[in-house]
């Protein structure tokens, strides 16, 4: 029996007279990662902003396990157990690559448990505890995105819902970081992963929704969606 | 490379420097004549001025224009609780006071204090909607509010004497109130720049949207600096009043035209940095005191030049610019004079010469 960790239901989010999203249903299992692909101006970023807050839902729930959290506001949406790394990482360029990963545990109280979670972070990259004194700000595009995981791998969330993370990174950095997905999930985060590079995501993902403009347009176990002729022609270029 | 004293050393010289000033305060107040010494009273009250509004503009980075109007509230606060029963009977003319305020009479510090108080609570109240609105809103908003507290002062007349303003108050603010309100304000603003709550403050002017995702509620961070910083707004407005001993709700005592000067002094320093703003008022004090013989009657290249007022503002706003032109994010920038900074420029200097 597997839990739910998120679901969204019937969603509509305008921006003005744009109706950016145009009621998306989708379930995120707990322990699984769930990856939702399309191509630029879809409403993926949308999607995501919707569930932490960021942007007002017209209609439709977003619901974390049990609890309704449609509209509630970004701070307590991550009080919550939701973590969220952002569409062009964000990270704050004049703290020092430790006083970011501090902010993201801005809310926790356990000195322990904070120090636990910079070790694994330490784990996971390496390069971030070499760099820990240094303005965010100066570190290259791939460490960046590093600390934005980071960041939000912080707070110790049970849902980390990630914004294109391989986007602009170089190849290799883009295997690395879904190496890293993968590796956050199997200790037990569950992962909402947004994604442009749809075969890096459906590679690491269990299960995948196809967004276009606005709808849900499939969804199905990604081993299954990487067989589909439709991604395979749309996504994936293969003809 | 780290280039850091060690945390002992750096207390004791700062422990050192602390007595060091006030020797050299104590020095002044006895040997410095009369006129130098009030000049070096408002130093320090502009100081506290400087540094509350750098915590509200600079640090939290919420561009408030209202910072006139807290320190109004300060000032008339304490000066209608330090003057004595029988002077508010007699200057009150126009109107008689108010009978819960005729003989209300307590010391100077909780006169400060009150006024301190009372003018957080004013923030609080309105810092609820206004901190709601951004950028420029907000500025204008806050603006507005002040020349509403302003124009209250004014029309008040059985609390605040309206125009004719409050007269006589005792010049208790001496070098000691003055530098020591100084250095609780810096203590206070520092220490709470240096908590996690003032990384988060900052996280907040660098990233509003990714702060709040971190879990942040921006609006309680910035409503708590806002009210800090308009009590410290309030204690400088007690300080003016007992230096000035004279006030009265026109624009160019306690309205938008003090705003302006406390934000240049700020942005001269530096906006973020509370060492600029502390040099950024010790410039602006003794600027525009050497600056008054301006608006004087003066001779320059032999010709007779008749006094003219507001003079040494236009002279101060062009300095300003100027200043902003070439040093454009003020003298100290966002950096802070602390000895580890100092260590580390004098080996810069050392290892290059
Ligand atoms: N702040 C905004 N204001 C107006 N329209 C927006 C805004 N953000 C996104 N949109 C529009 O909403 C649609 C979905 O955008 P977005 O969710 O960013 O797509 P994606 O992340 O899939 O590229 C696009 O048509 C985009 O132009
Ligand atoms: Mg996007």
């Amino acid at each position: 029996m597997s839990e739910i960790a998120l679901e969204i239901k019937d969603l509509h989010v305008y921006y003005g007279s744009i109706h950016a999203l145009k009621g998306i249903s989708l379930v995120v299992p707990k322990g699984q990662i769930v990856t939702l692909i399309g191509a630029n101006g879809a409403g993926k970023t949308t999607t995501l902003s919707a569930v932490a807050g960021l942007v007002r839902v017209q209609k439709g729930k977003v619901i974390f396990e049990g609890q309704d959290i449609t509209n509630k506001p970004p701070h307590l949406v991550n009080r919550l157990g939701i973590a969220l790394v952002p569409e062009g990482r964000r990270i704050f360029p004049n703290l020092t690559v430790y006083e970011n990963l501090l902010m993201g545990a801005y809310n926790r109280k356990d000195k322990d448990g904070i120090k636990e979670d910079l070790e694994w972070i330490f784990q996971l990259f390496p390069r971030l505890k070499e760099r820990l004194k240094q303005l965010g700000g100066t570190l290259s595009g791939g460490e960046q995105q590093m600390l934005a995981i980071s960041r939000a791998l912080m707070s110790r969330p049970r849902l980390l819902m990630m914004d294109e993370p391989s986007l602009g990174l170089a190849p290799i950095l883009v295997s690395e970081v879904f190496e890293v997905i993968q590796k956050i999930n199997r200790e037990g985060t569950t992962i909402l992963l947004i994604e442009q590079n749809a075969l890096g995501a459906l590679k690491v993902a269990h299960y995948g929704y196809v967004l276009e403009t606005g709808t849900i347009v499939l969804e199905g176990p990604a081993q299954e969606l990487l067989n589909n002729e439709l991604v395979k022609k749309a996504y994936l270029g293969i003809a | 490379m780290e280039r850091k004293l060690p945390k002992k050393l750096n207390f004791v010289l700062t422990l050192l420097f602390i007595l060091f000033v006030a020797f050299l305060l104590y020095l002044a107040n006895e040997k410095l004549d009369e006129y130098v010494l009030r000049v070096v009273r408002l130093i320090a009250i502009y100081g506290v001025m400087a540094v509350s509004l750098n915590l509200i503009n600079g640090i939290t980075g919420i561009f408030s224009l209202g910072h006139a109007g807290f320190i109004l509230v300060g000032a008339y606060t304490s000066a209608l609780l330090t003057l004595s029963p029988e002077q508010k009977m007699m200057s009150f003319i126009i109107e008689p006071i108010v009978p819960w305020l005729a003989n209300v009479h307590t010391d100077f510090l909780t006169a400060t204090l009150a006024g301190g108080a009372l003018s957080a609570l004013f923030a609080f109240l309105i810092g609820w909607p206004i901190l709601r609105l951004s950028g420029d809103y907000l500025a204008i908003a806050s603006l507005g509010f002040a020349e509403v507290i302003r124009i209250f002062a004014l029309n008040a007349i059985s609390i605040t004497n309206g125009p004719l303003g409050l007269k006589g108050i005792p010049e208790y603010s001496n070098i000691w109130w003055c530098y020591g309100w100084l250095f609780v304000t810096v203590i206070f603003v520092a220490s709470l720049v240096n908590s996690s709550y003032g990384r988060a403050l900052k996280a907040i002017r660098e990233d509003r949207v990714a702060a709040e995702v971190m879990g942040i509620n921006v609006f309680k961070h910035q409503l708590i600096s806002f009210v800090v910083g308009a009590f410290f707004a309030g204690v400088s407005g007690a300080l003016y009043a007992h230096w000035l001993t004279t006030i009265d709700p026109r624009v160019t005592t306690l309205g938008p035209m003090l705003t302006f000067y406390v934000l240049i002094m700020i942005v001269l320093g530096g906006l973020g940095s509370i060492s600029g703003s502390l040099i950024g008022a010790a410039l602006f004090a003794i600027l525009f005191e050497w600056l008054r013989d301006l608006e004087e009657p003066f001779v320059l290249f032999g010709m007779r030049v008749p006094g003219i007022k507001g003079m040494r503002t236009l002279v101060i706003s062009v300095i300003f610019i100027l200043v902003m032109i070439f040093w454009q994010r003020g003298i100290m920038g966002r950096e802070e004079l602390t000895w580890n900074n100092i260590y580390r420029w004098l080996k810069r200097r050392g290892e290059s010469g």
